[in-house]
């Protein structure tokens, strides 16, 4: 792709960042009172609003109820005002329900759904800006909603994307860099097992070249779940001095 | 019509079959089902058999505005059918969370990977460009409808020509295929989708699952790559956790198909090539005195003949002769009867079950010391049986053994002590 030079002789990215270096990831839990677990994300300039409701009995249609664990219900929307062209429909296309099916799937993996027969999460993730790594960014702040809600999980989820320019791998992509034609991989990783519950790629990238994508993105995704790991145990804390234990 | 649930024991035998390594149409782990491709009579229109899976793409064109961000390139479109015709799971007229999944990853799989010039799609810029519109039609599903649509889209493609356009001033002319030869796009490399499910928490996998092992399986990793071993696109479904080295070895399973993959359409296209030169006739209107559309042909499947008819032989000959007896009215007490091989009337018997057990023993014990049973002395024990029969009605012993005429060898010993003695004796005076 002609323009843009994504990386530079000295080895940083349009933002001033380092090859591996993620964007300042800053998130607060339990911001609504009504919800039963939600999360704020702020990674870089996207932002994601993250909410949780259940486990409770099916709503809607009763014929899905599965009788061995818990059904997982998300939906994926942005903001109208979101992207810099102003969005027609938050939610309902092809990329927002494939989006909704994927944040599904993940959560399928990672929260311990057996033990709750019979009845239903709902998770609702809003993009309120987005500026690349949209999947990424609602993964991580669905995961701190639903430990908010005390839902019981495997592990973290913890998801990043990563770029592939001039044979280095670039961790955590911006808008800019997504469009400018870098063949991008987004993973969602259980960190402590190192196992992925999504493994997502487009655009063209040799065979050879990709396990050191994976691995970078695996790297990454750790750098992540510290962050996360961080703000959960801060969370706790003000919560149990405002609860004066 | 929501699909039939498979019944437990029908999803442990397959999962069974999947440990030992076996698959219920005989296919070995990292084997792909018979591809077939056909073309229809009109360009760009493609049949793609994948065993019972079976697909139709058409690509079509049109010439449209561009869109505003991207004034001098064409519009690809792609669009997956799910027709009831396919599965009776599918339901008519709405957007499942398969039809959303198969769509994207086939966009994904074609457009994002650039796989096709769009620019030299473009007619006037700004203002008129074509459109090409893949459509893929479901008509029969037997799993793994990812790969089988992938080769179909991409196959109809290569074989589609566009009509031609001149352009003088304002005015752009488009030629009907009679006035100028119509022109095929231009296609850089070809991605082709491999599907790898996973069984038992990820510790088996199989390639291209058949409908029966889709519905069984954990999850879906859908790997799509071309020739030049370039990956194109990964999607992982289904709530799997997969390693890092799962996802390695799968991609170098994935280049090795793919290439014959690959090397498949292009033979197909060659050929199909070649009979339009000729002139003969082909496509769709002539599949059908072919008799290619029918489900009723069956494909003939290699089965192993090496030395059946040896191996047949000597099973005849090591098996002994069938009874000749006829069974005999059987009277275990008075005012029960029963006729033939049923199940043992115990109408009034309960209490000899035990001894006979014993008996049992005792008689097989007996017959290991005799050591070399011959055929004669089977042949005695069958006669002698057949002396027990007329003998029927004076103990209950004898009677309860009658009613297993098929085991012709325990039969005589099961009439206890005293009619084995009657029947070594038996033996004994035939030797002398």
């Amino acid at each position: 792709m002609a323009g843009l030079e994504l990386l530079s002789d000295q080895g940083y990215r349009l933002d001033g960042r380092k090859a591996t270096e993620l964007r300042k990831v800053q998130a607060r839990m339990g911001v609504f009172a009504q919800a039963d677990g939600s999360a704020y994300l702020e990674q870089g300039n996207t932002k994601a609003l993250a909410v949780v409701y259940g486990p409770h009995e099916m709503r809607g249609s009763r014929s899905r109820t599965l009788h061995d664990r818990a059904v997982i219900n998300c939906q994926y929307s942005m903001a109208t005002f979101s992207t810099a062209e102003r969005k027609r429909r938050p939610h309902g296309d092809r990329k927002s329900t494939e989006m909704s099916l994927h944040l599904k799937q993940t959560f399928e993996a990672a929260v311990m759904t057996q033990l709750y027969p019979r009845s239903q999460i709902d998770i609702y993730v809003k993009i309120l800006q987005s500026d690349g790594g949209n999947y990424s960014v609602c993964v991580n702040a669905a995961t701190l909603a639903v430990i908010d809600a005390g839902i019981p999980m495997r592990d973290y989820v913890c998801a990043c994307t990563v770029g592939f320019v001039d044979e280095t791998p670039l961790a955590d992509l911006c808008y800019a860099e997504e469009s400018g034609g870098v063949s991008s991989l987004a993973l969602a990783l259980l960190p402590r097992g190192g196992q992925i519950a999504l493994l997502q790629m487009d655009a063209r990238l040799h065979q050879d070249h990709l396990e050191t994508l994976i691995e970078a993105a695996m790297t990454a995704c750790k750098g992540v779940s510290k962050v996360l790991d961080e703000v959960v145990r801060q969370h706790l804390q003000e919560v149990s001095v405002l609860t004066g234990e | 019509m929501k699909d039939t649930p498979l019944a437990n024991c029908e999803r442990d035998f397959l999962l069974k079959a999947i440990e030992e390594k076996k698959r219920l149409d005989g296919r070995q782990t990292y084997d792909y089902r018979k591809i077939k491709i056909t073309f229809g009579t009109d360009y760009g229109c493609c049949f793609v058999d994948l065993g019972r899976t079976r697909v139709m793409a058409q690509v079509s064109c049109e010439l449209v505005a561009p869109k505003e961000n991207r004034p001098n390139e064409g519009i690809m479109f792609f669009n997956i059918e799910l027709s009831p015709m396919a599965s009776p799971a599918f339901e008519q007229g709405r957007q499942s969370e398969l039809s959303v999944k198969l769509n994207r990853q086939l966009e994904r799989c074609l457009r994002n990977s650039k796989c096709i010039d769009t620019e030299s799609l473009c007619v006037v810029s700004g203002e008129k460009v074509w459109q090409i519109r893949v459509d893929v039609h479901m008509l029969n599903h037997d799993g793994n409808l990812m790969d089988a649509a992938s080769i179909a889209a991409i196959t109809a493609l290569c074989h589609f020509r566009r009509p031609d356009v001149a352009i003088q001033g304002d005015e752009v002319t488009v030629f009907s295929p009679e006035e100028r030869d119509p022109i095929p796009l231009s296609i850089y490399h070809m991605p082709i989708s491999v599907s790898f499910s996973f069984f038992q928490q990820g510790t088996y996998l199989l390639v291209d699952p058949c409908e029966r092992e889709e519905r069984v399986m954990d999850g879906l990793l859908m790997i799509a790559m071309n020739k030049h071993r370039e990956i194109c696109s990964i999607q992982s479904s289904g709530g799997i956790m997969l390693l890092k080295d799962q996802v390695m070895r799968c991609s170098k399973i994935a280049s090795v198909k793919v290439s014959e993959i690959t090397e498949l359409i292009g033979k197909a296209l060659e050929n199909d090539k070649k009979a339009r030169k000729a002139g003969g006739r082909c496509g769709f209107a002539e599949s059908i005195p072919q008799e290619r559309i029918t489900a009723l042909k069956m494909e003939e499947s290699p089965v192993e003949m090496m030395d059946v008819t040896e191996r047949a032989n000597d099973i005849v000959q090591k098996a002994e002769a069938p009874p000749q007896t006829v069974p005999s009215p059987v009277v275990p007490v008075p005012g029960v009867g029963q006729v033939g091989q049923g199940l043992q009337n115990t109408w009034g018997l309960e209490d000899d079950d035990e001894e006979e057990e014993e008996e049992e023993e005792n008689g097989n014990r007996g017959e290991e010391q005799e050591g070399k049973a011959s055929k004669m002395e089977k042949y005695e024990k069958e006669e002698s049986r057949g002396g027990d029969v007329v003998e029927i009605s004076d103990s209950e012993e004898e009677e309860v053994v009658i009613l297993h005429p098929e085991t012709s060898d325990k039969a005589p010993v099961n009439t206890g002590s005293r009619s084995s003695s009657h029947q070594k004796g038996a033996a004994k005076s035939k030797k002398k």
